[in-house]
Formats: structure tokens, sequence, C-alpha cells
């Protein structure tokens, strides 16, 4: 079978992909079960999972391991680590720990907010276009085709001078109505394709309404892509959120990993030999992103069994 | 034909799109922000300039928004972007054109030699499929895609710059050397390039292994390639001209998809390493509030980008007929 067996923290409980689900387990817990059993199973997916939770633990009680207040100015400048600042200070004189321990939170919210947004609105537009058909499809269709061309992070750098300082909220809104548009046509093809089922007929035939089709049939079936797309928006999020930060565009009075590295290239950290504070904020951004990037596309893998590793040498010996 | 002239139709809807977002962001934000940049500039800027400007950002006006908008799009059309406040009293135009060549040789070699590696390396990473390269090759390109550009940029300088000096931190070439084609400049200019070109290279080879990779891998179930196993042809043989061949196609569609965030790219790299590019000038324009030159920067952006994913539209119809007839 393709399916490789990972080593997992328990690997006696893993079960095999074609074992078949025991009959006393309910019928609506299935899917969650399945999903932690894909994403147990799959080494990318387990490395993510444990990275984001990590993260959000981070984001939910920084308090528990940094106890100093992320941006009072008051300690000594620029020190390296040691006991009472693990990572030293910043040339502004704010502990580095403290700041990035407590710029997770930042970059936690503005991920999952633009994920969940950008994907409501694709699901809504994409959806939409491939049910309603027609004149609507057309138009929404280029409306999402000439946002899917045009450049990204120009735009948004355009729009974020013109807001000026932009918080939280606002990068959110910014980040959300320029990313939505990848998904969109995504889940639209994915409708497209599944306008014509019986199923779909079937309840068209009994009546329903249609928000209540495309809500109620349409759209559960949808669930792999929809977690793509959360994940694939998330990432987007925490990468140009953070580069917008780190140029200015940012509120530069919010404690984050995009702010964190402002104010260190605004000092010449580089220049000056405070390595930790340029280098620190930055791999937690690679580590968030990366988190949602392995996730992606250990989903593609268990969505998509072609996709999946193989041991080809094991399979010839076999021949 | 018919094909052809879609893509140009949705090429000139686009970049209206683009103008029109030009002309209304400015005028939709709270509290008119070129109001307050035209107050920081109305000393030194005067006459005709000041005008422009005005009109431009519907400032002190009594034309109404239509007709601003359609004076604005026949100056846009005629290439009149005004003056750089920034760099006054310079033209946005001449601005623009000193820093067009530093970014076309950055981002084009780059982006050239990103595509052709990367999807060279997923051509043989679907080829030996759950072989050595297959297992640690695409996690490894997974997390690449999640690096900053930026950030990959400061850690290069911190390297090869603060701590091995072997590579200048900054700037396009030595302040020292005078602009010319001897092959001492030439030189200097290479190695200064040398640093900001790799990051990006690493920060966007990931998405083409990994997107040739996956398409290769579907193309390498097809029955055609079993065919060419079943008659024996050599390995080499079916790797690139019957699988190969065709799922590089998809990765060519992409390759035009993906410029706009090689060029987002790009703006970071220039702007960590004071690269005197497009991306650069942007962001210096941002920095100092010199909408017109921001304006018109974003505009030769959409415009390039647009440019290359027409181009790639029209490779992609040439090598594959089906496209043509999908439309």
């Amino acid at each position: 079978m393709a399916m490789l067996p990972v080593p997992s923290t328990a690997p006696g409980q893993v079960a095999s992909p074609e074992q078949p689900v025991p009959g006393s387990m309910r019928r609506g817990r299935r899917p969650f079960a399945r999903l932690i059993r894909a994403v147990r199973s799959n080494r990318k997916a387990t490395t993510g999972t444990v990275l984001l939770v990590i993260f959000v633990l981070l984001a939910l009680f920084p308090g528990v391991i940094a106890h100093d207040q992320p941006n009072a100015q008051i300690y000594p400048r620029s020190l390296g680590p040691s006991g009472a600042h693990l990572l030293g200070t910043t040339a502004l004189g704010q502990d580095i720990f403290a700041q990035a321990v407590n710029g997770a939170r930042q970059v936690l919210i503005i991920a999952i907010g633009v994920g969940l947004l950008s994907t409501a609105i694709a699901v809504l537009i994409g959806v939409a276009a491939a049910y309603l058909g027609g004149l609507w499809d057309g138009g929404l269709n280029l409306l999402t085709d000439v946002l899917l061309v045009i450049p990204l992070f120009p735009l948004l750098i355009v729009i974020a001078t013109y807001v000026q300082n932009a918080g939280t909220l606002v990068l959110v809104i910014v980040l959300t109505l320029t990313g939505w548009s990848y998904t969109a046509r995504q889940l639209r093809a994915q409708a497209l394709s599944l306008r014509n089922r019986d199923f779909l007929e079937a309840a068209r035939v009994r009546g329903e309404r249609r928000l209540y089709i495309i809500v109620v049939e349409i759209i559960p079936t949808m669930t792999s892509l929809l977690v793509a797309s959360f994940l694939t928006n998330a990432l987007y999020a925490v990468l140009f959120g953070s580069s917008l930060q780190f140029i200015g565009l940012g509120d530069p009075n919010t404690v984050s990993w995009g702010t964190m590295l402002y104010w260190a290239q605004n000092n010449e950290a580089l220049q000056t030999g405070q390595y930790l504070w340029a280098i620190v904020p930055g791999l937690l951004i690679v580590l968030l992103g990366a988190a949602f990037a392995l996730m992606n596309y250990a989903f593609d893998e268990i969505g998509n069994p072609a996709l999946r590793p193989v041991r080809r040498k094991r399979v010839q010996r076999a021949r | 034909m018919r094909f052809f002239l879609r893509r140009l139709g949705f090429f000139v809807l686009t970049m209206w799109a683009a103008l029109t977002l030009n002309f209304f962001l400015p005028r939709l934000m709270p509290g008119n922000p070129a109001l307050a940049m035209m107050g920081k500039f109305r000393g030194p800027v005067t006459g005709q300039a000041l005008k422009a400007l005005e009109v431009a950002f519907g400032v002190n006006t009594h034309q109404s928004l239509i007709s601003q908008y359609f004076s604005y799009l026949g100056d846009v059309s005629t290439g009149k972007f005004g003056t750089s406040l920034y760099f006054y009293p310079e033209s946005v135009g001449h601005v623009i054109l000193n820093a067009i060549p530093w970014t076309l040789g950055l981002v084009g070699v780059t982006t050239v030699l990103a595509f052709g590696l990367g999807t060279g390396t997923g051509i043989v990473a679907a080829w030996r499929r759950g072989g050595l390269a297959d297992s640690i090759l695409p996690p490894f390109f997974v997390i690449t895609t999640a690096i900053p550009y930026f950030w990959i940029g400061m850690m290069l300088i911190l390297i090869f710059a603060v701590k091995l000096q072997w590579l200048p931190a900054a700037f396009g070439y030595d302040v020292t050397q005078v602009p010319s084609f001897t092959p001492a400049f030439i030189g200097n200019v290479l190695q200064h390039a040398l640093l900001p070109a790799f990051a990006l290279l690493v920060t966007t080879i990931g998405t083409w292994v990994l997107t040739m990779r996956n398409t290769m891998v579907s193309t390498l179930a097809e029955d055609y390639v079993r065919m060419a196993r079943a008659k024996g042809l050599p390995g080499r043989r079916i790797m690139l001209d019957y699988a190969a061949r065709n799922a590089i196609l998809p990765n060519l569609t992409g390759f035009a998809m993906s410029l706009g965030f090689v060029v987002g790219g790009a703006i970071l790299v220039e702007y960590v390493f004071n690269y005197p590019g497009v991306g650069f000038m942007l962001l210096q324009a941002v920095n100092n509030e010199d909408y017109p030159l921001m304006q018109a920067l974003f505009l030769l952006i959409t415009v390039a980008v647009l440019v290359a994913i027409l181009l790639a539209d029209v490779a992609t119809a040439v090598f594959d007929p089906r496209t043509r007839t999908r439309g």
C-alpha cells in the first residue's frame, strides 16, 4: 500500500487506512477521527500541527514563560544573552525574549483572521459564480481573474501607504480583500464540477431554495479545499503582513515579529552586532510559516493519494 | 486568433482596473491622505507642477469626479506621470527609467535561473520517486517557501557581508566607481548583485520544484508513459520527452501567475540591499510620501507583470494546442 507506516509517537495506535472503521464509532465523529489519523500518519502534517499548537499556546499564555513587559524600554541597552535576559535586549532597551514570545499573538490573529475571512469570501464568490452561472459567473469570474493577476504586494504597499500605520484590524481587512482570489478560483472549479450531479438535482426537485442548496449540499463536499484555502491564506498573511510591518507600513507600536524586524533594521542591528534582534523574530516567522506550509502540503498528499511518498525500492523487491 | 484577442481584451481590462484603483484609492481613504502630502510639499513645488498634482489627487479642483477621472486616464495613457516630489524637480518618468535596468537584470536573471533549476530538480525528484532526493527535497522546499524574502536577505548580509566580509552588503555598485562599460565596473556590479540574486533564488525556487514534481508525478501515471516503457525506450527519453514535456505546461502557466509574487519579493530584497531598482524606488517613494512616483511605479510593475503573463499565455497556446480550443 502506498500509505507509509511513518513512525509516530505511539506506533501501535496508527490504524492502517484499509482497516474498516469500528462499527461502534458514531457517524458524526468519523470525519474528525479520520482527520486525526491522517495527520498522525503523515510526518509533514504532524510537524506542522505540533509547531502550530506551540505557537497558539504562546499566543494564548505568553506570561507563563516571559515575565518582562514586551514594550517597556526600561532595561540597559544592547545587552547580550544572559540569565536575566535570555536573548539579550534591544538598542531601545526592550527584552528580546519577551517581545518574541508576546509577538506570537498578533501574527496569529492576522494569520487566522485572514485565513478564515478570505476563505469565506472565496466560498461566497466562487460557489455563487459556479452555481448561479450565466452573467453572474461571467462577472464574478472576471473580478477574480483581474485581482489574481494584479501584483499583490505592490498593491498592498499602495493601500497600506494611504491608510498609514495600519493596526491589526486594518491589516486583516487589507490582506483579506487582496488575497481571496486564488482560492475563489479553485472553489469555483470544484463547484462547477458538482453542478450537474444527481444529489443537487434531487435537492432542486425537492424544491429547496438556492441558499439551502449552496450551504447544505455544496459547501460540505468541499471541506478539504476549504482547509487548504485556510492554510494557504494564513501563510500568505503571515508573510505579507510581516513584510508590510517590516517596511514600516504597520503600526510601529504593536508587539509583533514584523515590527521587531522593522526596529532592528532601523537601528542597524546587523551592523552593530545585535544579531539576535534580527535573527529571532525572522526565525519565528519562518517556523510559523513552515507550520502552515507543511500542513498544506501534507493535506495535498492526504487528499491526492498519487502524491504520497512511496518506497519504490521495497515494492520492487517484493516483485 | 480568437484566443489571442480574448487574452488581449483581458489584458486591457486588467490594466484599466489597475488604473482605476490607482485613481480612486487615495480618494476613498478617510481624510484624503493626498491632502496631507500636498501641505508638506506646497512650499518647494510651485506653478505648473502643483496644478498637475492637484488635478491628479483631486485637491482644490472644482472639476467633477468624472472629469477628473477622464483627464487622469488621458494623462496616464499619454505617459504624463507628473513630477516626483522626493526627487524634485526630476520627472517621475526620468526617475523610473534610471531604476528599470537594475530590476530587470536582477529579477530577469534570477527568475529564469529559479525556473530552470527548480523545474529540473522537480523533474528529477518525480522521476526518482521514493528515492533519497525525493524524500528530502519536498519538505525542504516547502519550508523555503515560508521564508520571508527580506529576512533571508538580512541573514545573507549577516553571514557574507558582516561576518565573512566577502561581498558588499548594499547598493548596486561602489560609489567610488564611475559607471562605464569597463570589465572592472561590470565585475563590481555583478559582485553587488550576487547576494540579492541569491536571496531571490532561494525563496522562489521551492515553488517551481514542488509544482513541477507534483504535476510530473501525475503525468508519470499516464498511459502514454506506460506505453513508452513497454516499448523499451531509454529512461532519459521517457523522463524528458514524454513525461516532463507534458508536465511543464502547467508550470509555465504557474510561472506567469507567480511573477507578481517574484516582483513583490524583489521589492523587499532591493529594499534590504539598498539596490537601486524599481522596488527600492517604490519604498523610497512610500517613505517620503511621494505619491506621484508611487502611483507610477505601481502601474509600471502591473504593466510589466501583465505583459509577462500575456507572453506566457501566447507561449502556452503555441506549445499546447488544447488551450487554443478551450479559450
